[in-house]
């Protein structure tokens, strides 16, 4: 008979403007692998925070092994056997793998005989660790099974994973994959919470999908197809973006041996990153967070100089020059992170157009600001991308996401730029908004200028770009044609080409 | 110009004498800086701590209750930066500020009736056979309580944040607050607490000007020794026993500047007066051009949890 | 329990409401503290905010007190609130106040005795060059070496109070003085005296200079794109990299200014209300104005405002003072306590505070 471990009964939470969970009911059994589908803003967060004792639901109850469970606070959950691995990574860079490893536990045994577990349940479940490394010296990855080995070490009956993959090589999430399935045949259950369909195909026994913070339906992923998933998830079909394939123009943008040392202290420095970029193409770089995505955006902007290579434009050397006078010859760019890089949260949106639109838009003569004309420039985005505001008055740390997203996309686009340069152009943003961003990237492609996205999602490069490179410790891949390439070989040229020679050797 | 009359024996204890404010400032706010708070108010705590230090001990005739009466009034005079920061969310910078400028204006006015009265001192204690070493025990082992208190307060900080659960998730909480706060540790709790303890170390440092560097009352006594700690902070790269380096070294500093002064050194009184604070910006300089190695990752930022 | 929840925008309301809410809680605080130190707390409030203004018998002296301790405030403030709206944090007001009073009047001793309609016009220029030059050492070690400039401009505070303290017994001491420390009167030197423009007002240049800026302040903040760029700085420095603004260019321009408007009130006050240079020449206005910026939200016309008020707690401290035996520094500590609440109630603001059961 199947047993259930934990059962939720009518969880309903609201936020300010926000119902985040609306009378969510399921049950998750024990040694299953239970996903949680649904899209940005569709209520898993907070669903989980109150698994794990961080928020506390407005009514609805919880039950674990059939009693009424209540978690106050996290060490309650994890005393009562639930683990978590947060998607933004809840670690302490200074600290070493031991000390993070000790925080997350509720009665840690002392330093040394923790390292020595740390090893023997890292090297058990194949994620080896060095537990006296310090974590800011970590790749992403090991930095997940720092995550992953904390819960470990507790023995949990319940291990809630946030969106893991995204920050893992198409490899190393065979490799997560595995250690899961044996957790699952020791009887651990997982709640793995994810919006890549084919994933949850592969892993999971049994998938509840939320949308708007409601439970649309439990169903059995193995047995529904990707496609009716999709539909459940987002709610409507969405319109997939169309690419038309033509030939590329001529160069435009030449980048030529260039390195740069990172700003922060545990980044990752660029060397000899080389490359074309033509009129009318998609050059797509993909690549796990952290091999060197905001350094390349920063020498490509202009925030950053590179130390050594150079950088040019129509055969002109812009090696040195400014973001404005990158901005001047249209050379555009928009960074992954929206609030407090490419826009100033607490600064209306005519504000925020001001950031890069000053002189393209001649917004302003002699210093002084014409206030009009900002206004009417972020109407203009406003109204041709779709963004859902009251009005251009408004903050733009008010506006939802994906309406942010599009509204700093747009205010780029609108000024019609040659080459533009978008990191993540998607990143935590609505199905709807993302498709409609990718289309405007097509759009203005077709229209000849040359752009690059730099971007963790995978299915995102492959569906909008026509050339495929990827970063792996601040050195570029070889660039390959999209059309040619399949996952295997991707996944080799995020992994560096050191491995497949290895393995070939 | 006779400097003969500098002994170096005395400067040694002397130069202890006149770091020993600074260090028990500078390591109460090693540790709120720890936990990721940057309490701008050190000057404005230990002034309180100087005042109350004094009048307690001379109503009382007990320079040591008055010790524990300025630790005591000074930390939970830095509540009040706790409360609008941690709890009411206001600017640490503007916050630390205004903790200074209410600090002398407070002591101002506590003190006035104290004014040119002089303090009972603490004894010097008397250790028997260290004390009687030629030289050595006249450097070191002739001091009053305090100076030893104050050296122990740093072995404590060093212990408490390298060796307990508790000081590891004091560093953690100043390393990343929003991480700490998911794995369910009270960051607003602790760092009420690592507050707390900032101002009550800095009561100490003021209580012992006061009552055992000058020992008299003077309105504005402090005259900029808080923030002579917040710059040994920086200079010690938030690790105690640096603290402690740069503070002594800070006062052997102060303490030959004002032999010079008595040994009527040709260099204009005033210039040998503005060195210490002269001294405190070049270090500042040669430290922080290598970059603020080990500054806590969340100090200053505000956190506000968002569940 | 209370709950609070970040606001989507701060609200305007508030941001205006807060002040003034801050003022009148500080008057019932002070009205406890006033009974605590044996006093009626209502006559010791009329005594402070009334009198001074409306009441016959010191009105006459009092109401041009009032532009002449305002002046420097809001001048050294409005100079402040450009750094703190870019994240610049100038506190070393006073050491650049005290330079720009020794440059002012070092020229014109220099001068001494000549008469000429051009050696007040040269000492703006020097006491504003004097704030200016205190004012770089800070901005230079920030943006070469990283130097911390809260500490640094501070630490030059006590640098500049050596130095004034030196040359009021030393180079600009008066030969004729007698062998006392301090410089000759320049109230008493044609050419350099700060007169004022309107008899009995306390209208000196000074004064006229602070409304100038407050105009020109709000000029540029509004309008301009420098101010825009530093409140972007202050609001999100890399945005504000993204955008192009360079960052030194920013720190150089907002302790330059400051520096200069520091300088140039303490060359006003030097060659005006106080008259010579002394040991004691300052008298603390670069910390208040710091107080006077963040009253009046780093905004023009609240500086502008948030001066006067805190001109008249002075002046009304010294009439409680006089009338009350109170001690000078309550003021100091009612000064205190005004930005204390105002730093409490700019909560609201930012939060929306709700009463729930968790």
């Amino acid at each position: 008979m199947i047993k259930k471990l934990l059962e939720l009964d009518g969880i309903s939470k609201s936020y300010p403007g926000v119902i985040a969970n609306s009378n969510i009911s399921f049950d998750i059994n024990i040694g299953e692998v239970h996903a949680l589908l649904g899209e940005n803003g569709a209520g898993k967060s907070t669903l989980v925070k109150i698994i794990y004792g961080l928020v506390k639901p407005d009514s609805g109850n919880l039950l674990l092994n059939g009693a009424p469970f209540k978690p106050g606070t996290p060490s309650e959950a994890r005393q009562a056997g639930i683990a978590m691995v947060f998607q933004h990574f809840s670690l302490f860079e200074a600290l070493t793998v031991a000390e993070n490893i000790s925080l997350g536990m509720d009665n840690p045994p002392n330093q040394k005989d923790l390292g020595e577990k740390i090893k023997s349940v890292s090297e058990a479940y194949g994620l080896p660790l060095d537990p006296a490394k310090t974590v800011g010296a970590l790749s992403v990855g090991e930095r997940q099974r720092v995550e992953i080995i904390r819960c470990l070490l507790q023995n949990p009956k319940l291990l809630v994973m946030d969106e893991p993959t995204s920050v893992l090589t198409p490899q190393e999430v065979d490799v997560l994959f595995k250690t899961l399935l044996k957790l699952k045949s020791e009887g651990t259950s997982i709640l793995y919470i994810s919006h890549k369909l084919e994933e949850i195909r592969k892993l999971c026994d049994t998938a509840t999908i939320l949308r708007l913070g409601k439970k649309v339906d439990t169903c059995t992923p193995k047995n529904t197809s990707t496609k009716k998933l999709a539909e459940m998830m987002v709610g409507s079909s969405i319109k997939a973006p169309k690419k038309i394939n033509k030939p590329a123009g001529r160069i435009l943008l030449k980048i030529e041996n260039v390195c740069s040392l990172s700003k922060s202290q545990f980044g990752t420095p660029l060397t000899n990153i080389t490359f074309d970029l033509k009129q009318g193409e998609i050059l797509g770089i993909g690549g796990v967070a952290g091999n060197g995505q905001d350094e390349l955006f920063a020498v490509l902007s202009g925030e950053q100089i590179s130390q050594k290579g150079s950088i040019s434009f129509n055969e002109s050397n812009i090696t040195k020059f400014t973001p404005n006078q990158r901005r001047k010859i249209g050379l555009l760019s928009a960074p992954e992170e929206r609030l407090g890089h490419a826009a100033a949260p607490n600064m209306s949106l005519i504000e925020n157009i001001l950031i890069t639109a000053e002189q393209s838009q001649d917004l302003v003569s002699n210093g002084f600001i014409d206030w009009e004309k900002s206004k009417a420039f972020a109407e203009k985005v406003i109204k041709e991308f779709d963004v859902r505001t009251p009005g251009s008055k408004n903050t733009a740390g008010s506006l939802s996401g994906g309406n942010l997203q599009k509204f700093v996309i747009g205010r780029e686009i609108l000024q019609y730029p040659n080459v533009f340069i978008v990191n993540q152009p998607t990143w935590g943003v609505d199905a709807a908004a993302a498709s409609s961003i990718r289309q405007a990237l097509l759009t203005l492609s077709e229209s000849g200028a040359a752009i690059l996205v730099i971007s963790q999602d995978l299915d995102e490069l492959l569906e909008i770009s026509d050339r495929f490179a990827a970063l792996n410790e601040g050195k570029l891949s070889q660039i390959k044609k999209t059309a040619d390439l399949s996952f295997e070989q991707i996944g080799l040229m995020m992994g560096g080409a050191k491995d497949l020679e290895a393995r070939n050797a | 110009m006779d400097f003969s009359s500098i002994n170096p024996a005395l400067l040694i204890a002397s130069l202890m004498v006149s770091a020993t404010p600074i260090l028990l400032a500078a390591i109460g706010e090693a540790v709120v800086e720890k936990s990721g708070v940057l309490n701008l108010g050190v000057e404005g705590m230990m002034i309180v701590g100087a005042v109350v230090g004094f009048i307690i001990a001379v109503n009382t005739d007990a320079p040591l209750l008055g010790f524990i009466c300025a630790a005591i009034v000074s930390g939970i005079f830095s509540m009040i930066f706790g409360i609008l920061t941690q709890y009411l969310k206001s600017n640490q910078v503007a916050t630390g500020l205004g903790l200074t400028l209410v600090g002398l204006g407070l002591s101002a006015l506590l003190g006035r009736p104290y004014e040119g009265m002089k303090s009972p001192t603490l004894k010097a204690l008397d250790i028997p056979f260290l004390g009687d070493i030629p030289v050595l025990g006249k450097m070191l082992f002739s001091h009053d309580l305090m100076i030893y208190f104050s050296v122990f307060i740093v072995a404590m900080v060093w212990w408490f944040l390298k060796f307990t659960h508790a000081g590891m998730v004091l560093r953690a909480v100043g390393e990343n607050h929003d991480a700490a706060h998911a794995l369910g540790y009270k960051v607003v709790r602790v760092r009420m607490l690592a507050i707390m303890f900032g101002g009550a170390t800095s009561g100490l440092g003021g209580a012992y000007i006061s009552l055992a560097r000058v020992p008299q009352w003077t309105e504005g006594m402090t005259a900029g020794a808080g923030w002579i700690a917040l710059a040994i902070v920086v200079f010690a790269s938030w690790r105690p026993w640096r603290v402690l380096f740069g503070a002594y070294i800070f006062g052997g500093v102060t303490v030959l500047q004002l032999n010079l002064q008595a040994a009527g050194a040709s260099i204009p009184v005033e210039y040998l007066s503005m060195s210490p604070y002269l001294i405190t910006i070049v270090v500042l300089v040669i430290i922080s051009s290598r970059g603020n190695q080990g500054a806590p990752a969340s100090l200053g930022r505000p956190f506000h949890a968002s569940s | 329990m209370l709950k609070l929840e970040k606001r989507l925008q701060q609200s305007k309301k508030w941001i205006y409401l807060s002040p003034f809410l801050a003022v009148v809680i500080t008057m019932i605080s002070g009205g406890i503290l006033f009974t605590i130190l044996g006093e009626n707390p209502f006559e010791a409030i009329r005594i402070i905010f009334w009198d001074p203004l409306f009441d016959p018998n010191f009105a006459s002296y009092s109401r041009p007190q009032l532009l002449v301790k305002a002046g420097p405030l809001i001048l050294i403030a409005i100079g402040l609130s450009f750094g703190f709206k870019a994240g610049v944090w100038n506190i070393g007001a006073e050491g650049q106040y005290i330079m720009g009073a020794i440059f002012g009047a070092g020229l014109a001793l220099a001068f001494y005795p000549m008469e000429s309609k051009l050696i007040f016009p040269l000492m703006i220029i020097a006491g504003a060059l004097g704030g200016f030059l205190w004012g770089m050492i800070p901005a230079f070690l920030k943006a070469k070496l990283n130097a911390n400039e809260i500490l640094v401009s501070l630490m030059l505070v006590y640098v500049a109070e050596s130095i004034l303290a030196s040359v009021s017994q030393g180079l600009l001491k008066n030969p004729d003085g007698y062998g006392f420390p301090g410089s000759r009167n320049l109230q008493k030197y044609e050419s350099a005296a700060n007169v004022e423009i309107i008899s009995n007002s306390g209208m000196h240049w000074g004064v006229l200079f602070a409304f100038i800026t407050v105009i020109f302040s709000y000029i540029v903040l509004t309008r301009h794109i420098q101010g825009f760029n530093i409140q972007l700085t202050g609001e999100a420095p890399r945005a504000a990299k993204f955008a192009g603004v360079n960052p030194t260019a920013n720190i150089v321009f907002c302790l330059g200014i400051s520096g200069a408007l520091a300088g140039l009130a303490g060359m006003f006050e030097v060659a005006g209300p106080s008259g010579q240079i002394t040991i004691e020449f300052n008298s603390g206005y670069g910390f208040t104005a710091i107080i006077v910026a963040f009253l009046g939200r780093l905004h023009p016309v609240g500086i502008l405002l948030s001066g006067l008020l805190i001109a008249l707690t002075y002046i009304g401290g010294e009439l409680a003072q006089l009338m009350l035996g109170l001690p000078g520094a309550s003021i100091q500590l009612f000064q205190g306590m005004l930005l204390f609440f105002l730093l409490a109630t700019d909560l609201f603001a930012n939060y929306r505070v709700k009463i729930g059961t968790n």
